[in-house]
């Protein structure tokens, strides 16, 4: 097993991505980043007056913070909506990596599986590096894999719900019958120790943001999750012992003293 | 002319791209366009032309997840 997470050709140390948004502030946003360790970053665009200075400001980070850039869709509703965001994006980012997001529900920000798999075609074949936000859908996600994408996002829970892996029997189809995919758990991460989760499934990385951003204290909170990733990925490597119903003592039970053969209460 | 910007509705003079968005107030290589829905490349601004109606995004980083 590599120890390294290789997605698109390049390797990386880091096995979580964040996002930058919902930070108390600026600078809060880069000590977590920071300490979360993440070496790719998620952000967006929208709409701005001239007189408004923060994208300038923001991009100056982003240089100088050195990660990768993973622009998203976020917002998008339809492939035309998501095509055109993607290429402002790779003009403003220089980047043709791209968080496809195509969202189907305004209720749940649910994937529109049809039109993200309609939008990832396009934008495979435009020279974009596809990572789609999707459903935890086996048949969904082979259609993405189908259509170009050499990496798969699936939700864990919805966005910002911080209800962690809803769906482990799909998660862990997902995991099992796609084993050369690297797989990202995408949105929904509330604790650390679902993070963890998921790395002990033998997904590949966590993508959040809301959980260490909405902590009481996002640095700590980031470093926390650091912790929990490189946990469970450790414990994926070691390989878990497996569940049993019955108890299985522990401690050896030859020789143990007091025990009389003809002891009904022993027997 | 009369188009939209960002949403909103304005009067602008100049019907090339480059022009409108000075006259706009944008500067820098930290926006993209798109004009009707379609991204514009930056290469293509001398060329595009804006006509009455034209609904003009003009985007630029933002922080997200």
């Amino acid at each position: 097993m590599s120890a390294k997470l290789e997605l698109y050709g390049e390797r990386f140390d880091s096995r979580l991505l964040v996002g930058t948004a919902l930070y108390p502030s600026p600078a809060i946003m880069r000590e977590s980043v920071r300490e979360s360790g993440a070496e790719i970053i998620t952000l967006s665009l929208r709409r701005q007056n001239p007189e408004q200075q923060q994208g300038k400001m923001l991009w100056d980070y982003i240089r100088e913070s050195g990660c990768r850039l993973l622009p998203n869709t976020a917002g998008c509703k339809t492939p035309r909506e998501a095509i055109a965001l993607a290429e402002m994006s790779r003009e403003i980012f220089r980047t043709n990596w791209l968080k496809l997001e195509v969202v189907g529900d305004d209720y749940n920000l649910q994937p529109d599986p049809y039109g993200l798999v309609e939008a990832a075609r396009e934008l495979v074949e435009r020279g974009f590096k596809v990572l789609p936000y999707c459903t935890d859908d086996l048949l969904v996600c082979r259609k993405l894999l189908d259509v170009g994408c050499e990496v798969l996002m699936p939700w864990g829970a919805p966005i910002g719900t911080g209800l962690g892996l809803l769906n482990r029997y799909n998660l862990r189809t997902l995991r099992e019958r796609l084993p050369d995919t690297p797989l990202i758990i995408d949105a929904g991460i509330g604790a650390p120790s679902q993070a963890a989760e998921a790395m002990e499934m033998g997904y590949d990385a966590v993508l959040l943001n809301t959980a260490i951003a909405r902590a009481q204290e996002p640095v700590q909170m980031a470093r926390a999750f650091r912790l929990a990733i490189e946990s469970g990925r450790s414990a994926h490597a070691a390989g878990l012992m497996l569940q049993r119903q019955t108890a299985s003592p522990s401690t050896p039970t030859l020789d143990m003293p007091f025990w009389q053969q003809s002891d009904p209460a022993t027997q | 002319m009369e188009i939209q910007v960002n949403g909103e509705s304005r009067r602008a003079e100049r019907n090339d791209l480059p022009g409108l968005l000075r006259e706009l107030g944008y500067s820098g290589e930290t926006f993209a366009v798109a004009v009707n829905g379609d991204f514009v490349p930056r290469a293509q601004y001398p060329d595009t032309r804006i006509a009455e109606g034209d609904h003009l995004d003009v985007v630029a980083p933002v922080v997200g997840g």
